[in-house]
């Protein structure tokens, strides 16, 4: 154990960390938006692996990373339009139309990748940008201030999107919309108006998430995100809706996947114990859902239709 | 499948053009039932025209060569991608080369065991003549569903066991030979004596590879072999950060197995650090660091059980690709240069696993 605890190791599983939590920050920041206004979005998932392969392909084709950041985030909004069609206009069930969401982002995006790459292919990455001067601080350089620059937007969101559901009419309107519907309509705020944006912005960043995954790796398979869009589902929960919660959850899930990886390498954690152990990230998250479930409450509108 | 003659070469392209026809027409008709579902199917049905070419490829196949025996009907259901340069790849590569007429099925993707069962039961049904569900997780599916369909050849794998059914084939590698043999090789080109090994689940032939692969480095040189099983076949996110692990603490030679290596291989390329592939020739993932590859050549048992097939024996038979029939190839990359000497020590090690004087530790 005590080979864990040394500087090198301790800064290495932290930088992992922070990269693993990348994806799920992006997603679960997204999704609590989408929920604050009281819509569930499980599609999360599907969108993130539809902008993957778009960002994929972009770049494979391009070898312009940026073009490729561009066509995830396009693939995310009109997602985002879509599902906004079915479950606000055409008012169709949210948990249902968002599986829908998932299967065909699965199926298509394995489809296309199929059909269009055939066996993967190596793609350019993101680079890695050293924030002058703090990136030169020991240890702390290494460990924060190398990512790229999806990383440090992804926690720089964080306040953002704080502020701008608690400073900002547009997040007051959010807010309402997501407590009581027929109140915020009452005193003349679009409710339907205000869940397309919603939805909109929730998608636009599960596929901001989709892509940075991509991008960080390099390459794209099958179901690349093995299901992280549902793991930042439940990140939203396990945050209390609040964006710095989500981003505790995101890192105490990227830390402990981290973690268990360097204990294993390190023979911490024994071969035999190894998918036990593997499932570690998962099990805490269920944990902690078990114990937030009982002291915070979910928008109270949270996956109401409303209809005037 | 060997081409000798032009209406050989067209028919077997068109029926490559055909069964690349039935993997898409699978996988609209599943996403068609999706976006039924989700009462999209006017925007998603524009552009599945595909099943037009379809019929005008099956046709000319059809009117070439009327008196040919009709082509051997093997479908593959596989866990993950048909190219994932890993698994599913290598059966999907040895079925397109086995010599003869083949008309191929490939229902891939499924690792959900109940969503295979369906899809293995679906062939038997549809008149297939081998259904291989290559996946050692589809066994007890199996075992309900062959009885059922006693004409019909199964062949399951990576298992020795046929459950004493008479329509059952069973497959494995011996991926500890392979794995033996790289090790050996890494051992002798990495400069910090560390060794970084990414794993799935500790399961079927990746256990026989990398304790192949450990075994062959330890008894080569002074080296420290350090295993990560990520505990999973499809998190290639989680695969990277392993191999992120590995090279945090040293190691400048890595190696992995299934089809989540990708990921890994990616960190590799980032840090410069050689690798070594099982299961397909992962070269195309860096020309510059990927040393060698052991590669599966099913088509070596599949061969052999054609033949009993062909006498009327439709399974009972439990069969090994290795180092000696063949059926495991090691290739490397000419475009590494290998440190002196370890060209010549590797054809010694392959003969010695053959003849039996070393022992891969398996």
């Amino acid at each position: 154990m005590s080979e864990f605890f040394t500087a090198s190791v301790l800064v290495a599983t932290i930088a992992s960390a922070i990269r693993l939590a990348t994806p799920y920050l992006f997603a679960a920041l997204g999704e609590a938006i989408g929920q604050r206004s009281g819509v569930l979005n499980l599609g999360v998932d599907g969108v993130m692996l539809l902008s993957a392969f778009g960002s994929y392909y972009t770049v494979l084709k391009t070898d312009n990373l940026w073009f490729g950041v561009a066509v995830g985030m396009g693939i995310g909004v009109v997602m985002g339009v879509i599902y906004a069609v079915v479950t606000v206009s055409f008012h169709a069930q949210q948990g249902i139309s968002g599986i829908g969401i998932f299967l065909f982002g699965l199926g298509f995006s394995d489809l296309l990748f199929q059909e269009q790459v055939g066996t993967p292919k190596p793609i350019s990455k993101l680079p890695k940008i050293e924030i002058p001067l703090l990136s030169d601080i020991p240890h702390i350089g290494e460990m924060l201030f190398r990512h790229t620059l999806m990383t440090y937007i992804a926690f720089l969101l964080v306040p953002v999107v704080t502020y701008m559901l608690m400073r900002t009419t547009f997040g007051l309107n959010i807010r309402a919309v997501g407590e009581n519907p027929e109140a915020a309509d009452s005193l003349g705020v679009s409710v339907a108006r205000t869940r397309y944006a919603t939805i909109i912005i929730g998608n636009l960043f599960a596929g901001i998430a989709g892509t940075s995954l991509v991008l960080g790796l390099g390459i794209f398979q099958n179901n690349l995100t093995n299901g992280q869009g549902f793991i930042a589902v439940a990140l939203v929960y396990f945050g209390a809706w609040r964006p710095v919660g989500i981003m505790g959850g995101a890192l105490l899930y990227g830390l402990v996947s981290a973690t268990v990886l360097q204990w294993k390498v390190l023979d911490i954690i024994p071969t035999s114990a190894s998918d036990l152990a593997a499932m570690a990230p998962a099990l805490l998250t269920i944990i902690v859902l078990v114990v937030v479930a009982n002291r915070v409450h979910a928008p109270a509108a949270l996956t109401r239709d409303f209809d005037r | 499948m060997t081409a000798t003659s032009r209406s050989d070469n067209f028919e077997a392209e068109a029926l490559e053009e055909g069964n690349t026809q039935m993997r898409i027409n699978k996988r609209w008709l599943r996403l068609t039932a999706v976006l039924f579902a989700f009462g999209l199917v006017a925007a998603a049905c524009g552009d599945s025209d595909d099943a037009a070419p379809a019929e005008t490829t099956a046709a000319p196949a059809e009117s070439t060569e009327a008196p040919a025996a009709a082509p051997l009907k093997v479908a593959i259901v596989a866990p993950s991608a048909s190219d994932d340069l890993a698994f599913t790849q290598s059966m999907v590569d040895a079925v397109n080369a086995l010599n003869r007429d083949v008309e191929v099925a490939i229902t891939d993707g499924t690792f959900i065991v109940e969503e295979a069962a369906v899809a293995i039961r679906g062939y038997a049904e549809d008149g297939y003549d081998i259904v291989i569900a290559h996946g050692t997780q589809y066994g007890g599916s199996l075992q309900e569903i062959a009885p059922d369909f006693p004409e019909v050849t199964f062949v399951w794998g990576t298992s020795a066991d046929t459950f004493g059914l008479p329509n059952v084939f069973a497959y494995a590698p011996a991926a500890d030979e392979g794995g033996y043999v790289l090790g050996t090789v890494a051992a002798q080109m990495t400069e910090s004596g560390v060794i970084g090994v990414v794993g799935p689940i500790e399961a079927g032939d990746a256990v026989a590879y990398i304790n192949g692969f450990k075994a062959g480095a330890e008894a080569t040189g002074d080296v420290e072999v350090n295993i990560t099983y990520t505990g999973s076949f499809g998190d290639v996110a989680l695969a990277a950060e392993a191999a992120e692990a590995h090279v945090s603490n040293d190691a400048d030679v890595m190696t992995g197995s299934a089809q989540m290596v990708v990921g890994a291989v990616g960190v590799a390329s980032d840090n410069g650090v050689f690798w070594f592939g099982t299961q397909a020739n992962q070269t195309s993932l860096d020309d510059d660091l990927v040393v060698a590859s052991q590669v599966y050549h099913w088509e070596v048992v599949l061969e052999l059980m054609l033949e009993q097939i062909d006498a009327g024996v439709l399974g009972g038979t439990a069969y090994e690709i290795n180092l000696a029939n063949g059926g495991l190839v090691l290739e490397f990359n000419d475009a590494v240069e290998l440190p002196a000497g370890v060209a010549d020590s590797i054809d010694a090690t392959v003969q010695g696993i053959i003849d039996g004087t070393i022992n891969t530790g398996a």
